[in-house]
């Protein structure tokens, strides 16, 4: 129970850092974005062949991971923001394009970093005794070093642009902000978190495969929806410390899910169709309480 | 300062074609507040958004301080224009809040990864707020969203005129306040481009408003600019003038006045 508790930790953190991802476009900059389902195996994918080919080390790579999530944000916004394709549209399109491009990385569906010195093996070869503690240290560590840059870049005059023009654009606009290079910026930064959390992932669990970023978006958003309802705040640091949060509980209720679930039927395979139910049933619940009041919906 | 030159801008949507604003010509010289009226669909949006550079002119040019700005997008026309709409929800950020809004404003370009709101800061936009006199001093940290139209759209004010932009806009920026309301942000208006000796475009459908205010009225017709006066003549208008010029012609007894008034209702305020 415990390991698995340690466990469900370390994945909240790992997959919180796409959660972080997901939060910067669709709360912040109210953009939902597709494209992490790709660029999460492309930093799993990145990570991987560099760590495998090369001597590099397990923590420069997940910049070089980053770099390459910031390229796959960058298309996206490409095509959304200059070539005037809707922003869903433009999203599926890169992450489709990506499949293709993860596997011309990979060279093949699953990449194995058995031999590879990755963090996890890092740590086990030096502190063999405390193994377990110091990866989901080293994890939360970088989790927060995270949280605490992207808290950092929101309070300042582009990271108030940034929120302005998900806000109203407007507003933005007549303030002397090119809109445009806003979104680009923020798909970038969203996929390059969302990139390092798939080369993180990737370490952790001992592989890359071109599939394992099926529902990222999902899971992201799970993660935002659980800690936004849990911690309401308008603070840029309450938000994303909820994101975490959010990440955190979703991993634990799914390792639960997945241990215990076969006593009320459930099987594995179950847990993508729960877990968007679970999200369909958050975003309605807004939705249907907003038609109730009868709002007035604007900028 | 600000110069319009035959300027003509189409709007096409299919095979409908409507033209806006038709060969209008205007000049602005430093501290002009100019009124402008006219009924719906006269062009007076279009016209703001000409200047803004929300559209642009489909032939024509626009010259501010000299310089052709017909193709500057209107992110970078921000550095010199100022604007505020007559949907208080759209001139405020509504997740953010009043102190960030003002952080916001205080920049027109040039922006970097600095903080955007350090402690020294709030305290100036404390002062600035409790100029305003809707108590927004005290609610620096609550989100714009929670605020009443009448306190956004004072919020708006502020913003627009905390760095003196070159000219200001207003389009109808009190038309969906209540009276109260809106008398409160035009004396705020007026405070703030007489104290920054603001260049002023003011669109408005209250007559009455559009007489009291400025030194130049223009009036409007279907893309073209019927009538303008100034200075004095303006001074010594009355709605009943415009009224009678609107309807292209001279009002000779107070009878017929009285009926022209009843007769158009559409202008009415």
């Amino acid at each position: 129970m415990v390991s698995l508790l340690v466990h469900a930790v370390e994945q909240g953190f790992a997959y919180g850092i796409a959660a972080l991802g997901v939060f910067l476009t669709y709360r912040i900059l109210r953009f939902p974005d597709l494209t992490v389902d790709g660029s999460f195996v492309t930093g799993a994918a990145v990570a991987s062949l560099l760590l495998i080919r090369t001597g590099i080390d397990p923590f420069s790579v997940l910049l070089i991971a980053f770099a390459a999530g910031c390229g796959a944000g960058l298309i996206t916004g490409f095509l959304n923001t200059r070539l005037g394709i809707t922003n869903l549209l433009a999203g599926v399109l890169t992450m489709i394009m990506l499949y293709s491009i993860n596997l011309r990385i990979m060279g093949r569906p699953n990449l194995s970093l058995l031999r590879a010195t990755t963090f996890v093996r890092l740590v086990s070869s030096n502190l063999p005794s405390m193994k377990g503690v110091v990866v989901v240290l080293l994890i939360g560590v970088l989790v927060l070093l995270v949280k605490l840059g992207l808290d950092a870049f929101l309070k300042t005059e582009i990271g108030f642009a940034l929120r302005a023009t998900g806000d109203c654009e407007e507003m933005i606009t007549a303030h002397g902000v090119n809109t445009k290079t806003m979104k680009l910026l923020g798909l970038a930064l969203s996929n390059g978190l969302v990139a390092v959390s798939g080369a993180l992932v990737a370490q952790y669990s001992g592989f890359a495969d071109v599939g394992m970023g099926i529902g990222t978006i999902v899971t992201g958003l799970a993660a935002v929806i659980i800690g936004g309802t849990l911690i309401r705040s308008a603070r840029i640091g309450w938000m994303t410390t909820s994101v975490l949060v959010g990440s955190l509980i979703y991993r634990i209720a799914v390792s639960l899910a997945l241990r215990y679930g076969y006593v009320i039927g459930f099987q594995a395979s179950d847990l993508k169709l729960i877990t968007s139910l679970l999200v369909v049933i958050a975003l309605i619940v807004p939705y249907l309480r907003e038609r109730r009041a009868q709002g007035v919906l604007s900028c | 300062m600000l110069t319009l030159q035959a300027v003509t801008r189409v709007f096409q949507s299919g095979a409908d074609r409507v033209t806006a604003i038709r060969e209008v010509d205007l000049g602005m010289k430093q501290g002009d507040f100019l009124t402008v009226i006219g009924s719906n669909g006269a062009g007076k949006s279009t016209l703001l958004n000409l200047v803004a550079g929300t559209v642009r002119p489909t032939s024509g040019r626009i010259l501010l301080d000299g310089r052709n700005v017909s193709a500057v997008p209107a992110y970078l026309r921000a550095r010199a224009v100022g604007r505020i709409v007559q949907n208080p929800l759209a001139g405020t950020a509504p997740t953010m809040t009043v102190a960030e809004n003002l952080a916001i404003a205080l920049k027109r370009k040039g922006r970097a990864l600095r903080a955007a709101l350090p402690r020294s800061r709030r305290n100036e936009f404390r002062e600035r707020l409790a100029k305003l006199g809707v108590g927004l001093e005290d609610r620096m940290n609550c989100q714009a969203s929670l605020l009443s139209g009448g306190e956004r759209q004072a919020l708006a004010v502020l913003m627009a005129t905390l760095v003196s932009p070159r000219i200001l806009l207003l389009d109808e920026h009190t038309a969906a306040l209540d009276p109260r309301n809106a008398q409160m942000i035009m004396q705020l208006t007026h405070r703030f481009v007489e104290e920054a000796q603001l260049t002023t475009i003011m669109v408005t459908h209250n007559m009455e408003q559009a007489i009291q205010t400025g030194n130049r009225l223009i009036m409007m017709h279907a893309g073209e600019i019927i009538h303008s006066i100034g200075g004095m003549e303006k001074a010594a208008a009355s709605v009943m003038d415009l009224v009678a010029l609107f309807s292209g012609q001279r009002v000779v007894d107070d009878e017929l006045l009285l009926e022209r008034v009843a007769q158009t209702p559409f202008l009415g305020c």
